[in-house]
């Protein structure tokens, strides 16, 4: 690694396209504790200001003709709300502070994420690590809760020839197991992998002189295609968690 | 390139998301900020909006039921109407009618009326014509009688009245 970041320098080439995700501390140098408040705080308070002013304030006056952000916000409700109910049925609808939960979070941070400079709490794996395992666990404990031990018919394919059953289930048993880690890797790996690219490009256009036309034109580009990998990664997680919940509360047909 | 070590960080990165080190940092701070997001849209975001959009959805329902009975209104108006518009044509064509049959009436009360008149004229008339024909007869046979004294005086006879009544009466009937 070290030798790599020198022949960058020596190329004149200052490219640190994972820099932007370093964790510091907010004051100060000290060590990184549990409690410290760091840039991932800064960042997820900022998404917490937005949450509010998003789905609080716009709809502080309960007009019945509603303002442009008071529309947004019954929007977004709309949405989610008719996500849950289709996806995960009328019992998951009892999940759907939860689900709202997420899909604000998720959404609010990649979009703040796309702010130059900010920091991208979702690019993170612990972030979307722990997103997934609560999901992953409110799946599981609601579904022993709700079915108890027939919540493990879900990996017994009753409609598959009899032979073919234990094989399938140790199939379903190995996808149930590895969900909470596609769910977590896809959100986080797209999210820093198009922030790094992008960083990597500006890289570029401060080297190239005129002709960092080129790597800006592409930023550009970029940009707007993080714009989308933005709402459509929050969209895929949380109607993936809507999925999961439908085996906890639905009757699943897997 | 996980381990980095805290003074090389600067340097070289690597991936800061497999620095495990800040991990419970980052966990944390997630969990406070799901925890805040939860409340405040459990506790006030989702009820109010919701609200909102039940009370428009109930506002609109209660709209289109209103147009409904409006609508239902307006057609039993025009009903009403037309039942009203058949009604007075059918009122009127009786109230036509009636008067029709009432001006036949006086006009045949008055057509025999007149008739009896005209006919209580006639015979009047009649019996006045028949006098008059009757004193012209007589008046007549008087001249005649007169006449012919008169011709026989004239004549050098003598006149004997009850000759000459029966011979102009025979005359006369002749």
């Amino acid at each position: 690694m070290a030798t790599t970041e020198e022949e960058y320098a020596a190329s004149g080439l200052q490219i640190h396209p994972m820099e932007q995700f370093v964790v510091k501390p907010l004051f100060g140098n000290g060590p990184i504790e549990w409690y410290t408040p760091t840039n991932v705080t800064l960042w997820m308070a900022i998404a917490v200001l937005a949450m509010v002013a998003l789905m609080v304030l716009s709809t502080r006056r309960r007009a019945i003709v509603p303002s442009r952000a008071q529309s947004v916000a019954e929007m977004i409700y709309g949405f989610i709300h008719k996500m849950v109910e289709d996806v995960a049925g009328h019992e998951g609808l009892k999940f759907f502070p939860y689900v709202m939960t997420l899909f604000l979070f998720i959404f609010l941070a990649n979009m703040l994420a796309l702010i130059p400079t900010s920091f991208s709490t979702t690019s993170h794996i612990a972030v979307t690590a722990a997103l997934a395992l609560m999901v992953f666990l409110t799946v599981t404990l609601v579904g022993f809760y709700r079915k108890g031990i027939g919540f493990l018919s879900m990996f017994w394919v009753s409609s598959a020839p009899l032979i073919l059953r234990p094989i399938l289930a140790l199939i379903e048993v190995i996808s149930y197991f590895v969900r909470p880690l596609s769910h977590s890797i896809r959100l986080g790996g797209n999210l820093m992998a198009g922030h790094a690219v992008i960083k990597v490009f500006a890289g570029f256009a401060g080297a190239m002189g005129v002709a960092s036309v080129v790597p800006i034109a592409a930023i550009s580009a970029i940009y707007g295609l993080e714009l989308l990998v933005a709402a459509v990664q929050a969209y895929v997680f949380t109607i993936l968690t809507c999925v999961y919940l439908r085996d906890a509360v639905g009757d699943a047909h897997h | 390139m996980a381990i980095d070590a805290t003074g090389e960080a600067e340097a070289a990165v690597g991936m800061p998301q497999l620095d495990f080190s800040t991990w419970p940092n980052q966990i944390f701070w997630l969990l406070v900020t799901l925890v805040v997001i939860y409340f405040v849209l459990s506790r006030v975001a989702l009820p109010r909006i919701g609200a909102v959009l039940a009370e428009r959805k109930g506002a609109i329902t209660n709209d289109l039921a209103a147009a409904e009975e409006l609508k239902q209104k307006a057609v039993a108006a025009e009903k009403a109407y037309n039942d009203a518009l058949a009604n007075a044509r059918t009122e009127a064509a009786k109230i036509v009618a009636a008067a029709k049959a009432e001006i036949q009436k006086d006009l045949d009360a008055a057509t025999a009326k007149a008739d009896a008149e005209i006919s209580v004229k006639v015979a009047e008339s009649e019996a006045a014509i028949a006098t008059i024909r009757d004193g012209a007869a007589a008046a007549v046979a008087e001249v005649a009688r007169e006449t012919a004294a008169a011709l026989v005086a004239a004549l050098g006879g003598s006149v004997d009245a009850k000759a000459v009544t029966s011979a102009v009466s025979a005359r006369l009937k002749g």
